[in-house]
């Protein structure tokens, strides 16, 4: 399986994500920059943390504007897996990829610890690896990461199953704790907790692999079926 | 449209407007004798950045002198951006500490930021990868409403810069103390790899090459940013705040990405980062090390704002900005490189043979002046010393403990002095992780980074006791070295090299000069007993408020390498039923302890005495035991002494201890004494470890959820739940910072 690691100007975890795929997962990942208008050679899309365009104005209020941008929502259309992790997961929002927003953490503080999760749905492309209910633990590495929705928009993600991960304790001031969602399609997930950090033993754990070893399996097997 | 006035040679001369700026009068007239002139504004503006301090080190060479800089890992020693030591396999670590203190004070965001900005281009200008960030902080107590925003606005600067440029800052030390109550200090330390071959030096070689411009734009801000962190700091250096430079670390992301794509290219030859003194220092000291001139036209420097003198272009310290010199005809892919990530990169001058910085503006030439006057002839001033009366009389007083009455309550009390209390608060605001090759987060002695693609680390610390300095310059400048070893030791890696921040007084005070040089004293005795050169830093003196130094604070910023992952090592203890080693007995020291300073409310005496061949002798015992395999956890006793370093060795993973010490109550729990570890070791190993760590005693074993001290004759001095003590020592900060004052 093939990743496309988006790099936007300022996005500082493509290292991370390129790494993860490529060294402990043993898949396929380029780094693709942020103008680039073709992306049908990919089969899954990776939206990695940092700073694109220096966060300003808001976080991912630019980079939603990148050429690239079309591309990612052609893929999602598509029905390729897109994932993006804080930043990324940022920029889905400002796309409309994602409903609802993230704003500043509660106390007005970044963040950078590692957290437990809760994994609310198993049975997406994303998590079919993990239990349902089942706690894991990943970094959180954010400033923005307290996510809002209205509470029309919450009933529907929470009816549809779209909310995939929550913090098992509150502490950026999420609405319900909500640190994963993916969309009513189930091929794009956004999430604030950093997976791709969670993939050694020595670095601070192996509870993000699953999370990657999902994606690949399903992709996987619907490539089997076609066959 | 307004239009600056610049004062002309005779007014310069006669008002004796070099004096705003930093030149003496002795200094003016050495100008106008290399001249053979009496310099313009321009000129005169160049001369007073490059001969303040910050970049001339002109009170501090005779002292920088004394240090050892060479050894055999050492490939760049003092004098470029940063230095180098080779770690094995045709790679190298670049690293350096620098201080933005008088900004900080000012305005401490931007100035905490803009410190982390400055010291990343430094690693990277010279052609390496930024991999991790530390720093060593230090405000007044943590107690009034002034010191509170300093802390947290300077956290949040540190936090802001390097979260946004995704550098991991995987550690640092904060230390309060009223001495720095309206000066804080603040250093930041930059570690960055690098293979041989991409070394890059800043040099302007080549007669006709191109010299470019690269980066931001440049601005009015930071003019004279070099000059103001000369000078002390008094009630209206508020007016001073135009000198404080703002940082965008975004902009800067761009520039390290595009530096490093083109340190890869054959056209580039030199490449320096305009810091301190902006474009002066640049293109002067690159000329003058490769022996060459620079003739620049100003019209072409990239400019934020209309209207802008040559001097306030000179002067600038705008950040985000690099000078390199590419081969010539070769312009076009830099500047096509350069464009993918938005940046400018525009030709402003060439390299020429005459040995002049030669600037031209508007058509006219506006600065003529030979480049080694600026780079290499400022004064060189063998400022008096003298020994302050207060060392006389705490030398001669004697070693005394503290009174203290209930020793667990002492030992919850100590673990709440900030100095020792968790830094949590303040590590978790930084982004330790991003780059997913910090092995040891922030928390245990020294910080561990892999070497991606390796099985090698990096073992990193800042550290020093400005206490022990204070009380007795030579002695502490070597505990400073010492224990910045320990802690890398501890950690599982060898000692490679040191880079320091010198912080002082003014030292025109032969009081202040005399603490100087013993420090450096100090340091360089244990550099060279522990192996471990200076291979660059910085040197910041003035550091006084209203005519009060601060503490002598030589901050220490040392590198090791752990030869193989497996040895990393930290200091939270393992498993139930390991037994507990303490290597090193108890002397009765307390001077500058954290114990007197709680107790009596200041510090006196003499600071513990160290051994450098007994340190020496431990740290290599111990770190064979380590690559033996043979140790559990390591960690060193420092501030609050055995007590405190049984406590934090339970705090990690929740477990217990139950030890017998030896001797004075006092002295057992709470003495500084030095060159002292604690570890543990399974019992299968004990046998092994023994036999590696000589004088490793052992006092007792890892246990269930409580901390048990016992004396001699069984006697009880401390028994308290881990969860007490913890949550005491957890709380302490988070507590204070919402107290009122």
């Amino acid at each position: 399986m093939k990743f496309a690691v988006i790099v936007f100007p300022g996005s500082n975890c493509d290292l991370d994500m390129y790494h993860a795929i490529k060294d402990e997962l043993g898949e396929e990942a380029e780094y693709v920059w942020h103008d680039t208008h073709d992306l049908s050679g990919y089969d899954g899309i990776l939206l990695p943390g940092g700073f694109s365009y220096g966060d300003y104005l808001r976080a991912g209020a630019i980079a939603r504007f990148a050429g690239v941008m079309d591309e990612v929502r052609k893929a999602a259309e598509a029905g390729k897996p897109v994932l993006g992790v804080c930043n990324g997961f940022q920029i889905l929002t400002e796309a409309g990829l994602l409903p609802g927003m993230l704003m500043r953490n509660k106390d007005l503080k970044f963040t950078c610890r590692t957290v437990s999760l809760k994994v609310e749905n198993a049975h997406t492309l994303f998590t079919n690896e993990y239990k349902e209910g089942e706690e894991i633990r990943i970094p959180v590495a954010h400033g923005e990461g307290n996510y809002y929705c209205d509470d029309a928009t919450y009933q529907h993600l929470k009816d549809n199953n779209q909310i995939v991960f929550t913090y098992a304790e509150d502490f950026n001031g999420s609405r319900n704790n909500i640190a994963g969602i993916i969309n009513e399609r189930g091929n794009v997930l956004g999430m604030m907790p950093h997976p791709e950090r969670a993939v050694s033993d020595l670095i601070g754990g192996t509870d993000g692999l699953p999370l990657f070893r999902s994606i690949v399996k399903q992709w996987r097997e619907s490539h089997v079926s076609h066959a | 449209m307004s239009v600056t006035l610049e004062p002309n040679t005779q007014q310069i001369k006669e008002q004796k407007i070099y004096q705003q700026m930093g030149l003496s009068d002795a200094e003016f007239q050495m100008v106008e004798d290399i001249l053979g002139r009496t310099p313009n504004y321009t000129e005169t503006g160049l001369f007073s950045v490059m001969w303040s301090e910050h970049c001339s080190y002109k009170n501090s060479k005779p002292v920088l002198s004394k240090f050892p800089t060479k050894g055999e890992h050492v490939l760049q020693g003092p004098g470029e951006g940063a230095g180098i030591v080779d770690i094995g396999d045709g790679q190298a670590a670049v690293f350096k500490m620098e201080s933005h203190n008088h900004p900080s004070a000012i305005e401490p965001y931007q100035g905490a930021a803009t410190g982390v900005g400055g010291i990343i281009r430094d690693v990277f200008s010279m052609g390496a990868r930024p991999v991790a960030l530390l720093n060593s902080l230090r405000f007044g107590e943590l107690e009034t409403p002034r010191v509170k925003y300093l802390f947290e606005e300077v956290v949040a600067g540190i936090a802001g810069y390097g979260n946004c440029i995704g550098i991991p800052t995987v550690g640092g030390e904060v230390q309060f103390d009223a001495s720095y109550d309206g000066n804080p200090l603040v250093n930041a330390m930059c570690v960055g790899l690098i293979d041989h071959k991409d070394i890059q030096k800043g040099i302007a070689k080549g007669t006709g090459n191109p010299v470019m411009y690269v980066g931001a734009k440049t601005g009015r801000d930071g003019i004279h940013g070099a000059t103001f962190a000369s000078e002390e700091l008094t009630d209206s250096s508020d007016e001073k705040r135009p000198a404080v430079q703002v940082g965008d670390p975004f902009m800067e992301k761009l520039l390290l990405e595009a530096c490093l794509e083109l340190v890869k290219s054959d056209a580039l030859i030199g490449i320096q980062d305009m810091g301190a003194a902006g474009l002066t220092s640049s293109s002067a000291e690159m000329a003058s090390k490769a022996g060459s001139g620079i003739e620049m036209d100003l019209d072409h420097v990239p400019q934020r704002e209309t209207g802008m003198t040559a001097y306030e272009m000179m002067l600038s310290e705008s950040q985000e900005r690099m000078l390199i010199v590419v081969k010539q005809g070769r312009e076009p892919e830099i500047v096509e490189l350069f464009e993918k990530y938005g940046l400018d990169a525009v030709t402003v001058g060439r390299v020429t043979d005459d040995s002049t910085l030669r600037l031209k503006h508007k058509g006219e030439i506006v600065a003529e002046v030979p480049v080694d006057a600026l780079a290499e002839d400022a004064p060189v001033y063998h400022q008096k010393s003298s020994v302050p009366e207060y060392y006389r009389e705490f030398q001669s007083l004697p070693n005394e403990e503290p009174k203290v009455e209930d020793h667990q309550a002492t030992l919850l009390s100590l673990l709440q002095q900030p100095t020792i209390a968790s830094k949590e608060w303040v590590y978790n605001q930084y982004d330790h992780q991003v780059r997913t090759s910090t092995v040891v987060t922030p928390g245990s002695d020294a910080a561990v980074i892999r070497v991606r693609g390796t099985n090698k680390g990096l073992a990193m610390t800042t550290d020093c006791n400005s206490r022990y300095i204070y009380l007795d310059p030579e002695t502490g400048g070597k505990i400073a070295v010492a224990e910045a070893a320990r802690n890398v030791v501890v950690s599982g890696a060898k000692p490679l090299a040191i880079t320091d921040c010198l912080n002082f007084g003014n030292p025109e005070k032969p009081e202040i000069f005399w603490q100087l040089e013993k420090a450096a004293d100090g340091m360089s005795a244990a550099c060279l007993q522990l192996n471990a050169p200076v291979i660059g830093g910085n040197v910041s003196l003035y550091n006084e408020t209203n005519g009060t130094a601060v503490y002598p604070t030589p901050t220490i910023g040392l590198v090791g390498l752990v030869e193989d992952l497996k040895h990393v090592t930290t200091q939270d203890a393992k498993k139930q039923g390991d037994f507990v080693y303490l290597v090193g007995g108890s002397m009765t020291e307390f001077g500058g302890s954290e114990l007197q300073k709680m107790v009596e409310g200041r510090i006196f005496g003499k600071a513990p005495s160290i051994d450098l061949d007994v340190e020496a002798q431990r740290q290599a015992a111990i770190l064979s035991a380590i690559q033996q395999g043979l140790v559990q956890s390591a960690h060193d006793v420092a501030e609050g002494g055995v007590a405190v370093a049984l406590a934090e060795k339970t705090f990690g993973n929740g477990l217990g201890v139950e030890v017998n010490l030896t001797g004075s109550k006092t002295t057992a729990l709470f003495s500084e004494t030095q060159s002292r570890f604690l570890l543990t070791v399974s019992p299968e190993q004990a046998q092994a470890f023994e036999g590696t760590v000589k004088d490793a005693r052992k006092i007792g074993e890892v246990t269930g959820d409580r901390m048990i001290v016992k004396g001699e004759d069984g006697a009880v001095w401390i028994d308290e739940s881990v969860e007490t003590l913890r949550s005491a020592w957890k709380g302490a900060i988070p507590c204070l910072l919402k107290s009122e004052a």
